[in-house]
Order: C-alpha cells, then structure tokens, then sequence
C-alpha cells in the first residue's frame, strides 16, 4: 500500500483541481481523498492525474527495431507519464495477422514498464483492397482497426466499416484524400509557395472527412478520425456528432503546438502528416479541445532515423517522436488557458473510454495508472536526453515549462525523476 | 544582421579595415539580400560586361580558387554561363553532372556534399531538383555556396541578370511596371523576380491562368491578372516564362493552342505595353507556345540574347564578391 499526500488531484472526471492524497494498493487506486493526512510520501503540492493514454504510437517493431523498440519506447513513456500505449499497426511488416498482434503483446510484455494495446491493421497489408481478420484479431487483442492511411477505395472503406459493425469493432480513419494530398509536405499557402514546396489544401482532409462521415452514417460503425488538423474541418465532425453518430476524433500535440512557419529554412524535423497547417488552424484546434469537439490529444510518436531526416525537405521522412513531450507540450496549452482536468480528458479519460479501459479516472477501483508532475517547471529541451532511439522531436532546444517527476502503471512506480 | 554576416563583417574590418561589400556567405536566394546588396552586384556585373566584351577577356578575381559546378539536374545554359565565369575569373572549373534519378534522390546529396568539402573547393554551384536542397548543402560544407536553381524555390542569379538586363536598358531599376505572365506556380525564376523587382520599388504583376498561379500569390505583393491584354497594359518590361511540357496537355491548361491563344505574347497584345517595352524571357524558350518566335527574334524589343549576355557578368560578379569574402576570412 502506498499513501501520496500533498498533492494537487487533476481530476478529468469531475472537471476539478482539489488539494488531498490517494491510497494505492493492490494495482488499483483504494482511496482519494481531500485534504491534509499525517504519514505517507510527501508529494510537495505538485500535480497528480491518470496517467497518458497515447492513442496511435508507431514503435519500430517489428522491421525497424533501429528506430524505436519496446524497450526504449517503454521507457520513453514512462518518463513522458504515458501509462498506456496504443500502437500503430503501420510497421514493417504490417499487424494484419493475429500472430504478429502476439508477437507485439508478447514483446510488449517483456520489454515495457506501460501498458500496450496493440491497434491492427484494418486490410491486409495495409493496402486498402482486403480487409483483415477483424474479429481474430479482436479475439487476439487489438482495440481498433486503422490503415494509418486513408483506405482510398470508398467500396472497400465501406466493406470494412460494415462488417467492423457487426462485431463492434473500432475503426480509426485517416481523414485525408489520398490524391489530392499525394507528394504533398506542405499546406498550401503563402508560405509554401515562398518555400517553394509542393502542398495539399486543408480541403483534402476535410474531403476525406466528409467521406468517412458519409460511410459511418450508412453503415453505423464506430469511428474515431486519428487526427484532424484544420479549422475546414471542425464544422462536417461537429454535424455528425449533432446527427448522433458514433464518432470521434483526434489532435496530435504537435498541430495543437506548432504551425506551418515553424518549419522556417526547411527544417525536416517539422515535417509531419499531415503536414502543419496556419496559426488559424492551430488556434481553431486548440479551441475545438476546449469545446470538446476534439475528444483526443495524443503524441502520434512516429520515431524515424537521422538518415531519414537529414535529406532535402521533399524527400525526407515524415513525422515526429512526442512520448516524452507530450505532456510538456500540453503544459504549454494550459498555460495558454486551458484547465489541467479538461487536458486530461483529451490526453487520458476520452482516450480510456473510447477503447472501453479503466484508466483515467481518479476514482476507487481504477487501475493505479498515475503521473506526478510539475506543470510550471522550466526546462529547454536537448533532444539528446530523449529516451527515444530516434531523437527526431520538432521541440529540440525549446523552452518547455512542465516535467514529470513520477509514473506509476498498476501501483508500480515505472520512472522517478532523479533529483538535480 | 545574423551571426554569419556579422562574422563575416569582423572579419573583413580585421583584414583590409573596410566591412565587405556583400556580407553574405553564400547565395542562396534573392531573400536574403537588401537593395544595397543587390545593387553592389550589379555595379560590379557592369564591369565585367565591360571586360566581357574586349578581345582578352582574361581576369583574375578567382585566381587559385577552385569552382565545383554540380548539377543534379540537366541544364545547358546555365552551368555553361558559370563555368565561363569562372575561367574568366580565372579559377579552376570543374563540372559534375549527377543524376538524380539513378541513385536515391538525395541519399547522396549530403554524402556528396562532404566528400566534395573534403577536396577543399572554393566554390560550389549547385542546381538540384529538390526546394532547398542548397539551402541543406550550404550548411554542410565550409566554402562558398551559389545557388544554381533549386526546384520550384530560387534561381538568384537568373534575376540579378534580369536586373542588370532591366536597369540597362531602362536606366533604372525602380518605379517600373514589369509584367510576368506564365508558369508562375512552377517557376523558381518569377519567385526570385518577384522578390527582387518588389525589393527595388517596382510594380510587379503576374499574369496566368489561376492554375498556374501558387497559392497566397495575392499576399506577395504583386498584382493578379488573369488576362493577358490587361496585364500588359502600360508594362515597361515583359517577362515572359517558360510553360513546360508536361503542364500542357490537359493538366494544368487545356491545351498547347488554348495557352497561346490566351496568353501566349505576339507583336499585337505587346502593343498594349508601352511603346519602348522591352520583352525578355529566362529560355530556352517554347516558340509558338508562350511567345511569337518573329516576336522573339525583333531586336527592337526584345532582349533575350541580351540576358544571356548579361548572365555571365551577373555570376562573375557573385563569385567575385563571394570571393572576397573567403580571402577575407582566410586572412
């Protein structure tokens, strides 16, 4: 049994701060309470919430172990205070079988302090013609089905999304057209144009939105888009959510943190997918958090080499790593006006019971999934110290204002900050 | 002023006690440059017309120094009016042409770049297919970078000789309307003009069909036409672009004779500009497509072999001053 006292609660359930303690024990939170109690580990005031539920992590295994592995996305989370993983089924090769989801659970298992919720593939081989053994692969672990990519054909879209249905399986689209936003790394704009950079309009993924849309409407399946970026979007998520469909959707930190200028004399580091769009867009976003509209932020961890990033900005690889800066990151959005318990709803409760988990709440019987952090420490982050194999962060030697002192997963304290 | 220059402006006060005429390391855009910096080449290009055009043609600016020219992407024009400057200058010239299809795009750029620094050259032009792949290069490598075209980003040196041609003829390089009507979207020639005419006071239009305009033309600080005839209306300058190949045909325009017939530049729409309006255009150009070919061929107006001419100066005048620089800090 551990007691934390002189703590902050960030509670996302019950929308409050309040100063007390909780009573771990058995894996699970066994008591919270308000106030000041005698005895226990002396927390000094700082911010206690369920720990990150980071839905749409990429971990290099299998087939690109050089870029991330369990082990050290493990324990990147850890010190991020992500309690829980959900993978991405876009590795090498895909997770479109139930033996290589098993694989995934067993290596999970073996080299990470978190949790790990495998995500699958939603058709074989991730190349939108057939789809995957959907309910073996549901029998076998994984909580949602995903290209990673949008699946271009419409009928095959439809043919997934119907029979997902039936066994209420969750589907998560890539809202984007495919063709409109081929070799495109840029929004289009000015400052694209200056760059001279090739670039899709924000009406590609609000294109891709409206059609998935469209098909969840016909065939009532559970839809969770991965990420929406831009303002062009919010009005087609906010009609279906009125008409009483099954949807949700997801912002990366990075859209909610950077826009389009920050990627300045073509710094590859900053290119993303979909690619960072205008400050309008970003603003738009973090206001759809806050009116929840945008039920899920999460770090879309996508680790790739330096080689990959050290090419000219066309050609170089896509994506960020963001489990350790995720939670920073999000600091920056609270101190822009947004309350910790609403962030934790997007970062872990919305998450928890989009994929049907316990985690999230801070409440007697949930699992003992914590972060202890301090939302106000100053730090510029050197992106040598990330725990990442790869180190491709868009924050390398960013001033940051929030650190995480303490991770617990299931009572088990998984990292401790080493005092300086 | 960034640390670069203001290294580069220690280091020239130290060594001849006078700041550089061009604090700039390398050229890799006409953004980077101020009016002041953009006049000192062109100040400096008249000269070298001047010795262009006597029998010994023979300087010695770049004398010892090496030059790499290294194209990843074909051209003629340009990688010959480099290396005739830097003979003229008196530099070794040394050409590389690597193909950028044969090996992974870029894979080799950084790797290629090292080994090349590694030889210690003095001067590198580079063209290559990617937006700010130089940009990348420049950063990896100790010596003088010049930016020979780089995708649809900048070509800086294509418009200082546009300038030189301009302020020639003209006498001036400001308050002049200059109109620029073709692939604007594709085109890392009017991206560079567009910067450089705007930098000298000029009033710059850009004349397409919407698609072949890039998106937010409208905050750059250019008038938008989408009809050729009143584009051309009172313009002291025509610029005409080149429309390559793979846009015709349906994609971006509905055909070679639509384009042409809309705006395509004859004797009778150039009426329209002013009756001394000179038409230039960066080649090689598409006769029948973007312009007349007896239109191109008048003397009296046009000014296209002119720009050829003034090219070679333009780049004499950016090694030379490129040049300094690296004696400057070698001192």
């Amino acid at each position: 049994m551990t007691v934390l006292v002189n703590v902050r609660l960030i509670d996302p359930e019950r929308d409050r701060v309040v100063a007390g303690g909780l009573v771990i024990s058995g894996g699970v939170i066994a008591e919270v309470f308000e106030g000041p109690r005698p005895g226990g580990v002396d927390c000094g005031g700082m911010a206690l919430a369920p720990g990150i539920v980071d839905l749409g992590v990429k971990v290099g295994e299998p087939g690109e172990r050089h870029t991330e592995s369990f082990r050290s996305a493990g324990a990147a989370a850890a010190a991020g205070g992500v309690t829980t993983i959900v993978t991405r089924p876009d590795t090498l090769p895909a997770i479109d079988e139930p033996e290589r989801l098993e694989f995934i659970l067993r290596r999970a298992v073996e080299a990470t302090p978190v949790n790990v919720l495998p995500m699958a593939a939603l058709t074989r081989g991730r190349e939108g013609r057939e789809m995957t053994e959907i309910g073996f692969l549901m029998d076998a672990g994984a909580v949602a089905f995903t290209d990673a990519a949008a699946v271009a054909n419409p009928r095959v879209f439809q043919r997934c999304l119907t029979y997902a249905a039936g066994l209420g399986a969750l589907i998560v689209g890539h809202p984007q057209d495919p063709v409109l936003s081929a070799g495109a790394c840029m929004t289009s704009g000015q400052f694209a144009s200056q760059l001279g950079l090739p670039a899709v309009s924000p009406m590609a993924e609000r294109i891709g939105l409206e059609r998935d849309l469209a098909l969840v409407e016909a065939t009532g399946a559970r839809y969770h888009a991965d990420q929406i970026s831009t303002a062009r979007s919010l009005p087609a998520l906010a009609r279906a959510r009125a008409a009483g469909l099954r949807v949700t959707a997801g912002a990366s930190i990075h859209h909610l943190t950077l826009n389009e200028f920050d990627v300045g004399d073509y710094r590859t580091f900053f290119k993303l997918t979909p690619p960072l769009r205008s400050e309008d867009d970003r603003a738009a976003m973090v206001q759809a958090v806050a009116d929840g509209l945008i039920d899920v932020i999460g770090s879309f961890h996508t680790p790739q080499d330096e080689e990959e990033k050290r090419l000219p900005f066309e050609e170089a690889a896509s994506g960020a790593v963001g489990l350790e800066t995720l939670l920073p990151a999000a600091m920056q959005l609270h101190h822009a006006g947004l309350s910790l318990p609403l962030l934790w709803r997007a970062l872990s409760l919305n998450p928890a019971r989009l994929l049907g988990l316990a985690a999230g709440r801070l409440a007697p019987g949930a699992p003992a999934d914590l972060v202890l952090f301090d939302p106000d420490a100053p730090f510029v982050l050197d992106r040598a110290t990330l725990r990442s194999k790869s180190k491709n962060t868009p924050y390398d030697l960013r001033r940051m204002q929030g650190r995480v002192l303490r991770t617990w997963v299931g009572g088990r304290e998984v990292y401790a900050r080493e005092a300086r | 002023m960034p640390a670069g220059a203001r290294l580069l402006y220690e280091a020239a006060i130290l060594a001849t006690g006078e700041p550089p005429l061009f604090p700039h390391r390398h050229l890799l855009g006409i953004e980077g440059l101020s009016r002041g910096d953009i006049e000192t080449v062109l100040d400096l290009a008249e000269d070298y017309v001047a010795l262009n055009r006597r029998a010994d043609k023979r300087g010695n600016a770049l004398a010892g120094l090496t030059q790499i020219n290294m194209f990843f992407e074909a051209s003629t024009r340009t990688q010959a009016s480099f290396e005739l400057a830097g003979k003229r200058l008196g530099a070794d010239v040394m050409n590389m042409t690597v193909a950028a299809s044969s090996v992974k795009k870029g894979e080799t750029l950084i790797d290629t770049a090292m080994t090349l620094n590694a030889m210690r050259p003095d001067l590198l032009v580079v063209r290559h297919p990617a937006s700010g792949a130089v940009n990348l290069l420049a950063s990896k490598v100790e010596c003088a970078v010049l930016n020979a075209g780089d995708g649809r980003h900048e070509h800086p040196t294509q418009a200082l000789l546009d300038a030189l041609t301009i302020r020639r003829r003209k006498g001036r390089l400001s308050r002049l309307t200059v109109a620029i009507c073709g692939d604007i979207a594709h085109s890392r020639v009017a991206r560079s003009n567009m910067i450089l005419l705007g930098r000298m006071e000029n009033r710059v239009r850009v004349i397409a069909p919407p698609t072949l305009l890039p998106a937010g033309i409208e905050r750059m600080g250019v008038e938008v036409f989408q009809d050729l005839r009143a584009g051309l209306d009172g313009a002291d300058v025509v610029m005409m672009l080149r429309l390559q190949r793979e846009r015709m045909d349906g994609a971006l325009v509905p055909s070679m004779r639509e384009y042409y017939h809309r705006f395509g530049l004859d004797a009778e729409k150039l009426a329209l500009a002013k009756p001394d309006a000179i038409v230039m255009h960066p080649g090689p150009m598409n006769r029948g497509v973007e312009i007349d070919g007896t239109l191109a061929d008048d003397i009296n107006v046009s000014v296209i072999q002119e720009q050829v001419e003034m090219g070679v100066a333009v780049r004499m005048a950016a090694m030379d001053l490129l040049a300094r620089n690296l004696r400057a800090r070698a001192a």
